[in-house]
């Protein structure tokens, strides 16, 4: 019987995944071949899906990819089944360079197990940052937390430790766990591919949450975007129910944990947390004023830790291996490894899992491969629709939260696209406007009236009709968006823009001397 | 509200965050949330007519109108951005004779803009009725809609 594994990520599914595994069963039993394909996660190794990968006598896989439905035939026939010579042999995925590179450690399974099967996740490793955390306690699992050096992996970078020391402080008799799982972001995609290519790790995280913090009831609240999430995640949690690795009093302990999936409606702004609360609730998503803090005042008032997808899936790692082995990766403040997703105008797009420190530039051309298209880039967003777009010249800067907020960048959510030289940084600068009035939740004016604002004056920017009077306007507009919002949706809009004119200037028919006059103050 | 409904509303009703999860069930059987249904869901779940509909509006998934007999979405967000999405919305424009947020004359097709479906490294992505599709060129976006036409020609 020979055993072969295609991805089933949405992802890969998209440029064919299922019809290629339908392929190869048909081909394979016309041709009586026994054989069992196993659906598994992606690797990430995104420009290669769909990939098929072949078992070999012992533990050795071989790959070939990208494989369309028609180079099925002649794959049969090189004898792929055995590992046979063929264009589209990758060899072992495991030593391909692209791999390689990177250091997996919430990544270590994916792609390589059947999501759904508890054994396998148990097998490698799976359910030990759980097991250690009931036999250390509340108070060490905090601690090794803390020592991690975890940062939130949603956006703002906020220490995982001090968070859930808040919530477990607060006195409540009920408290919850929240996954923010609305993984809004254009060029984002990690949380999507922990959910459907590892989800026990994701319920395992969330475990661990409850039980050092005292909450016996978790949500994860996902974007509707993600509907082969949504059934994997339902369907993890029923085999955890069943197989009483969710419930009451859990393995013997006193711990109980409950889980449920809540299923967002297409909203952006449901991924800030205050606001997803509402939605949680089933409220429109209007953003909360702080304090309170979510932690000591969230779901229905109670105490809640409202973490990313990311954020809790690296959690079961420091539990295994502890606290100070996790702070070894990373450079100063910025510790552990992030899931950096590559999309855009790039020739390797995908999943790269590195520890902190790596510069933009290794990322953008030895992970990349550089553009696409073959033309020049000419700039990169890093951090999502609120991160702002960095000229070449800068990308020799790490991968840092510290280093990046430096030259006004985020981390964000770990995503960069990439844009070569046809992109026109006005049009890219008006779209963030209009997304932000688009996605605005209307609670306070300078986001609401200051994005269609914003909107107008691009436009009239780039028909060439924009005065200096404008462009005045312009950065008086930004500077009260940024300072007035009442959250990050008004007040990080303007970084995209405030980044496009300064280091595009000729993109919206200004000089550089026109933009140097504002450039001190914004 | 035909019974099916009823049942619903009364199930969801009686959560305190069933809302939103109600609204997404009723517009998977109906294709949409008849307006008039307000009064009756404001009441069940006790909450004015006012904060029902707030709700409704809120949120781009739902709407209060039958959509077209297919329903096709093109990721507008800047990594599909990046790879030319701009090309496929034109075509889906033109092919269609209609923008973002309308349906077809014929009432065949309804064309909605999607701020990225976590396809980015496979973009430019469009979803036919659900179906994703990744690495979208002009062409592919051809047969796509030409495969709806092919249903109802
Ligand atoms: C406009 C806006 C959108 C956001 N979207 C997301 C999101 O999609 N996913 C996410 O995890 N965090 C998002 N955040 C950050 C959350 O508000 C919050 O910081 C995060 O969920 C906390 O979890 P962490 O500490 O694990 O990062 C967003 C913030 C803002 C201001
Ligand atoms: S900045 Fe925008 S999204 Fe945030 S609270 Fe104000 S109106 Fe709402
Ligand atoms: S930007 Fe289009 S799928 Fe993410």
């Amino acid at each position: 019987m020979h055993k072969l594994y295609i991805s089933k990520d949405y992802s890969s599914v998209a440029v064919g995944a299922d019809e290629v595994a339908l392929v190869v069963e048909k081909e394979a039993s016309s041709r009586s071949i026994p054989l069992s394909i196993i659906r598994t996660g992606s690797y990430g190794l995104y420009w290669l899906e769909p990939l098929v990968e072949v078992q070999l006598e012992g533990t050795k896989r071989v790959a070939y990819g990208p494989v369309k439905p028609e180079d099925v035939r002649p794959l049969f026939e090189s004898g792929f089944l055995n590992g046979g010579d063929h264009p589209l042999f990758i060899g072992d995925v495991q030593e391909h360079p692209y791999l390689k590179r990177q250091k997996r450690l919430i990544f270590e399974r994916m792609g390589r197990l059947e999501p759904l099967s508890l054994d396998a996740y148990v097998e490698m490793g799976g359910f030990r940052g759980l097991k250690n955390a009931l036999e250390w306690g509340q108070n060490r699992v905090i601690d090794e937390v803390t020592k991690s050096g975890l940062r939130g992996r949603g956006g703002a970078g906020f220490p995982t430790g001090i968070k859930w020391k808040t919530t477990w402080l607060a006195p409540s008799s009920q408290k919850y766990i929240v996954c923010n799982a609305d993984e809004g972001d254009s060029g984002t995609f990690s949380d999507r591919m922990v959910m459907e290519g590892d989800p026990f790790l994701l319920i395992e995280g969330m475990m661990i949450a409850g039980f050092a913090v005292g909450a016996n009831k978790g949500y994860i609240y996902l974007r509707s975007e993600y509907p082969l999430a949504y059934e994997i995640l339902n369907k993890a949690i029923d085999i955890c129910k069943q197989k009483g690795y969710l419930g009451s009093k859990l393995f013997g302990t006193s711990f109980s944990f409950d889980l449920e999936v809540y299923l967002g409606a297409g909203a952006y702004i449901c991924g800030e947390e205050t606001a997803l609360l509402d939605s949680l609730e089933g409220k429109r998503g209007m953003v909360r004023p702080r304090p309170p803090l979510p932690a000591v005042k969230g779901l229905w008032g109670q105490p809640t830790v409202i973490n990313n997808v990311i954020t809790l899936a690296s959690v079961p790692w420091i539990l295994s291996y502890g606290g100070d082995a996790y702070a070894r990766f990373g450079v100063n403040r910025s510790k552990g490894t992030l899931p950096v997703q590559l999309s855009g105008n790039l020739k390797y797009p995908g999943l790269v899992e590195v520890p902190f420190g790596i510069s933009l530039k290794e990322l953008i051309y030895e992970f990349g491969g550089g553009t696409r298209t073959g033309k020049p880039l000419k700039a990169i967003q890093i951090g999502g629709p609120l991160g702002p777009y960095l000229p070449e010249s800068l990308l020799d800067i790490p991968l840092d939260y510290e280093e990046l907020s430096k030259i006004k960048g985020i981390v964000g959510h770990g995503g960069i696209v990439a844009f070569d030289d046809s992109v026109n940084l006005a049009h890219m600068a008006h779209y963030a406007m209009e997304f932000c009035a688009e996605e605005s939740c209307g609670k306070c004016t300078p986001c609401r009236i200051g994005s269609t604002r914003g909107m107008e004056l691009m436009e009239k920017i780039i028909w060439g009709k924009g005065s200096r009077k404008d462009l005045e306007l312009l950065f008086e507009l930004c500077d009260t968006m940024i300072n007035a919002s009442l959250c990050g949706l008004g007040g990080m809009t303007p970084f995209p823009v405030l980044s496009a004119l300064r280091y595009f200037p000729e993109d919206f028919g200004y000089s550089k001397q026109d933009i140097v006059a504002f450039a001190t103050t914004n | 509200m035909d019974q099916k409904i009823e049942d619903l509303l009364a199930f969801y009703s009686t959560k305190p965050n069933g809302l939103i999860p109600f609204y997404h069930k009723v517009q998977e059987e109906l294709g949409y949330i008849p307006k008039e249904f307000i009064p009756q869901i404001a009441s069940s779940f006790n909450l004015s007519q006012a904060e029902v509909y707030g709700v409704l509006t809120f949120y781009a998934d739902f709407r209060t109108q039958p959509p077209g007999k297919n329903i096709l979405r093109i990721c507008r967000a800047e990594a599909c951005q990046s790879n030319g999405c701009h090309k496929l919305i034109k075509k889906a424009k033109e092919a269609l004779r209609i923008d973002f947020g309308q349906t077809s004359a014929d009432g065949q097709v309804t064309l909605l803009p999607t701020f990225c479906f976590g396809n980015c490294a496979n973009g430019p992505s469009v979803s036919l009725n659900g179906k994703l599709y990744g690495r979208v060129d002009v062409q592919k976006m051809e047969k796509l809609i030409a495969s709806i036409q092919q249903c109802y020609a």
